[in-house]
């Protein structure tokens, strides 16, 4: 049991590095600014979500694996959230996305 | 295991050298103070890789959470881009060049990273570490020294942070008005889901900020990490849902005074202490058992210091988003 705890939390530990690693990879070698989004927004909303999960599979049962449960409540709230302000502000700057044909719809 | 920590440092530390090139490179302000905040995050983050927790913890609240926001209020009375063409000054340059020289000379001769007979390891350091447990009786001894043995240092620092508030406020709230700015409560009135999240957060916030405050003898933490939470906590309710909202939360007026009520808390037990008979801040004098007393000492100047620091930073805020506006309005 304790065997497969563990491999389980170095599996998600080791994806989401991996997903850190790719969203890193994609911010830098993406075409657009809202591609680009996308990669980040992996980053902080998939790999942190595994990496916490991960030490919370590492920590077992006592008061961090409370803290860490919060801490991940307010990475996947706070996460999108500010994902979806970035967006929003990109497209507020006047930024379109790849194959938007209706730029001159909006101003 | 010495391996990988000591690639760690080296790899926060070439970032923390990366990203403060890039901020003397950068001409866009805004991505200047952006970096601002990661070269924050990169210090904590190596704090934490040296086992200096609240240090960290600090660092993170202020170089990496609330720095970056003021000076992003900065800007919009200054503007987002450098002015003027940059040019190399001999005299500058030469100097920054001796004295980085000078630094690296004094770090070669600094002893290693941990050394027992590192001369701030030898003095009065051994005496608090060894002392601490039975004179003071808080498991988080960075407090007990911090907050007690040297309580008098922390009054200065507290003291530095409220001169900060007058200045600001000296500054900005008394000069003359300029043209008034779009109301941001009718900018933010079309972000819902930041309001939506927000509502969710502050309360958050706010409750992790008391949790700092007074986890502080126990943990990571004290009055000025709390301080700042619990300001970002009342900046953040200001920028989503208007900032004569958050006035009517905390009026300018209210502020000013707890500026000065968490000076004059700190100072109080500071003189209650003189008064009971021991030396100024000395707190095991103010109750019949001396480890109670500096209990209470501790808890009572960390409030202070929260409350100044909170309100400090609150104010900061204010003054630089209402520099824009009438003079008059200020006073109400």
């Amino acid at each position: 049991m304790a065997e497969l705890v563990t491999v389980l939390s170095s599996l998600c530990l080791l994806l989401g590095a991996f997903l850190i690693f790719s969203g890193g990879l994609g911010v830098l070698r993406f075409p657009d600014f809202f591609t680009r989004m996308h990669a980040a927004g992996v980053t902080e909303t998939m790999a942190a979500t595994l990496i916490v999960v991960g030490l919370m599979l590492h920590s077992g049962w006592g008061l961090p694996l409370f803290k860490l449960l919060l801490i991940l409540l307010f990475v996947m709230i706070t996460g999108p959230t500010a994902s979806h302000a970035l967006a929003k502000s990109g497209l507020h700057g006047g930024l379109r996305p790849l194959g938007d044909n209706t730029n001159n719809e909006r101003h | 295991m010495f391996a990988i920590s000591t690639l760690l440092d080296i790899s926060v530390l070439t970032l923390l050298v990366v990203v403060a090139l890039a901020m003397v490179r950068e001409r866009d302000l805004f991505a200047t103070v952006m970096l601002s905040g990661i070269y924050g995050l990169l210090s904590a983050s190596f704090f934490v890789l040296m086992d200096a927790a609240d240090v960290a913890f600090t660092e993170a609240a202020v170089g990496a959470g609330i720095f970056p926001l003021l000076m992003l209020t900065v800007l919009t009375s200054v503007g987002r881009y450098e002015a003027g063409a940059r040019r190399i000054r001999i005299l500058p340059l030469v100097l920054m060049l001796a004295l980085a020289g000078a630094l690296f000379a004094a770090v070669v001769q600094m002893p290693p990273f941990g050394a027992v007979d590192a001369p701030s390891h030898a003095h009065v350091a051994q005496r608090y570490i060894h002392e601490s447990p039975d004179e003071i009786g808080i498991p988080n001894m960075v407090t007990s020294v911090l907050a007690s043995y040297r309580g008098f240092d922390t009054l200065g620092e507290v003291v530095v942070i409220f001169t900060a508030a007058v200045g600001v406020v000296v500054v900005l709230l008394g000069g003359r008005p300029k043209t008034p700015q779009q109301s941001s409560q009718a900018l933010m009135a079309e972000h819902k889901v930041l309001r939506i999240v927000g509502k969710m957060l502050i309360p958050m916030i706010l409750l992790f900020g008391l949790y700092v405050q007074f986890h502080g003898e126990y943990g990571p933490g004290g009055g000025f990490q709390a301080g700042v939470i619990f300001a970002v906590g009342i900046i953040l309710y200001a920028m989503l849902f208007g900032l004569s909202n958050a006035q009517r939360v905390v009026p300018l007026g209210v502020l000013r005074w707890l500026v000065a009520l968490g000076v004059l808390i700190y100072g109080s037990v500071g003189l209650a202490s003189l008064l009971a008979g021991g030396e100024y801040l000395n707190y095991s004098v103010l109750a019949s058992d001396s480890v109670t007393g500096q209990h209470i000492g501790i808890i009572l100047i960390e409030l202070g210091v929260g409350i100044t620091v909170a309100s400090a930073m609150v104010l900061i805020f204010f003054a630089f988003t209402r520099a824009t506006r009438s003079r008059d309005e200020l006073e109400e």
